[in-house]
């Protein structure tokens, strides 16, 4: 097939979703200036999330959260070497835009921030620059992957420290991958139209089973335990937010969990790496919940 | 069968490890010291190179790696891998270290960020043109007259050095692993 291509490509499906698999395993932490983006990097984290506040002090603040200061993306971007993310609104192209233009690394299109566009998402396919999508099931991640997004998180409840949300968006997309999976051809039209995913998508995971993008974990990861949960469970790599400068000794807090995300299958590791942590952020019982960030996008 | 670890602390060791079983090694995921007996070769994977060097030193297996390259263990890196094995690295962290055995050195995110990272096509001696995915890719800016250039790519500066042997050490700028194509990985395995 090397007739068909171009000779030098950039901003391939497959430049960009390589990126995505180059994250595997790891943990991409929320900072909000260059000694936090500092502290991720020395403690082993594979990308930094560039934002104005951490999405436990949006929910207290309230009011409309927006992209973030060019001068702070540009200031994070020279204090590290790890890939730099940066989040636009749902359905807010020109965010986008702008974080293109700044050259971050990946745009997580994102409910944390205040959505723009109450009908549609970004057309991603239009970036060179790759796109992060949350997901709470197996449609809104293949309709987010039909919009261009080369990597899918769960979107589970953000700034609450509670892991609970994010736990049912990945079961739910694996229970729904399997059932794909073992769906015999004729029955694909009908669950794609339950599903409201692009019939395409449908067949082609139907055949192999899994997403054709990563899928990594965000929302409410709080502990070494937490991280190894949902790497057990699939996630092939994790965002955390609030939870680790949010905690009582945010260095220790990132190394641990970079620890239990390389050795989640190995409760040794784990155990020894919660050890004498201090107190994690404290949470929020998701029930308690005015606004449920997982609602916004669709 | 030749019996292969792949680094598997962070990154793409899946498709390392996919690409290696298709070309008849025994694949091992190594993530503790006592996953390097044994080895007849070993893939550091794509990832941050950051973080694996972090990862190397909290598990243990630095020493125990760097006595294993020393003795004459072969290891193929791409990517971060290749950095990891570089002897110098530039517009890296500071404290940024790495066992220093391929004679070059290296330049971090040398081909720009990830807005820049590109898909080509790459003549490799001895195998013909493959696709070659950079991400991010590290670009090797000086070499040692000593070392054996099997592929190289102009990307508007001259003649770079993407893929290089030296001895039993080989390195790679870009991701061979990411294609369908597994001949680069049945030419380390071969040589095994």
């Amino acid at each position: 097939m090397s007739s068909t291509h171009d000779p030098s490509t950039i901003g391939s499906a497959l430049v960009k979703r390589g990126l995505a698999d180059m994250l595997r395993g790891g943990v991409i932490m929320d900072v909000v200036n260059p000694e936090q983006a500092r502290i991720a990097e020395d403690s082993g984290a594979v990308a930094v999330m560039a934002l104005e506040r951490v999405p436990s002090d949006i929910r207290r603040d309230g009011g409309v959260a927006r992209m973030s200061d060019p001068e702070m993306i540009h200031e994070i971007q020279a204090a590290v070497t790890i890939p730099v993310m940066a989040k636009a609104r749902i359905g807010h192209f020109a965010e986008a835009q702008i974080l293109e233009a700044l050259d971050v690394d990946y745009i997580d299109e994102s409910e944390v921030l205040t959505p723009a566009d109450e009908e549609h998402h970004i057309d991603k396919w239009a970036f060179t620059v790759p796109f992060v999508c949350g997901a709470t099931n197996l449609g809104e991640a293949l309709r987010r992957i039909g919009e261009g997004a080369c990597l899918i998180r769960s979107k589970g409840e953000a700034g609450t420290g509670n892991v609970v949300e994010a736990v049912r968006h990945l079961r739910t997309i694996n229970a729904q991958l399997r059932r794909l999976h073992s769906a015999d051809a004729s029955e694909l039209f009908a669950l794609a139209k339950d599903l409201q995913a692009p019939l395409a998508l449908v067949q082609e995971v139907a055949t192999t089973g899994k997403l054709p993008v990563p899928l990594f974990c965000a929302g409410g990861i709080s502990t070494p335990a937490d991280a190894s949960l949902v790497l057990q469970l699939g996630a092939e790599a994790i965002f955390v937010g609030s939870g680790i400068f949010k905690s009582d000794d945010p260095e220790r807090m990132a190394k641990a969990i970079v620890e239990a995300a390389t050795h989640y299958r190995d409760a040794h590791v784990v155990a020894k790496v919660s050890t004498g942590l201090g107190a994690a952020m404290k949470g929020i019982e998701t029930a308690s919940l005015e606004q449920r960030l997982a609602e916004r996008g669709w | 069968m030749p019996r292969v670890g792949v680094l598997a602390l962070q990154g793409d060791v899946r498709e390392h490890t996919s690409m290696l079983e298709r070309v008849g090694a025994d694949v091992v995921a190594v993530r503790t010291p006592d996953h390097l007996d044994d080895l007849d070769g070993l893939v550091l994977p794509g990832g941050e190179s950051t973080t694996m060097a972090y990862l190397l030193t909290t598990s243990g297996l630095r020493p125990g790696l760097a006595k294993r390259i020393d003795d004459g263990l072969s290891v193929f890196g791409t990517c971060a891998g290749l950095i990891l094995l570089a002897h110098e690295i530039l517009d890296g962290r500071s404290d940024q270290w790495s066992f220093d055995v391929l004679p070059l050195s290296v330049r971090r995110n040398g081909y720009g960020r990830q807005i820049s990272s590109f898909e080509t096509n790459v003549d490799v001696k001895g195998v013909g043109e493959v696709r070659g995915v950079f991400i991010r890719a590290p670009k090797i800016e000086t070499w040692s007259e000593e070392l054996e250039i099997l592929a190289s790519h102009d990307h508007g500066d001259g003649d770079h050095p993407v893929l290089v042997r030296h001895e039993t050490l080989w390195g790679c700028s870009f991701h061979p692993e990411l294609t369908n194509d597994d001949r680069v990985h049945r030419l380390f395995v071969d040589a095994l």
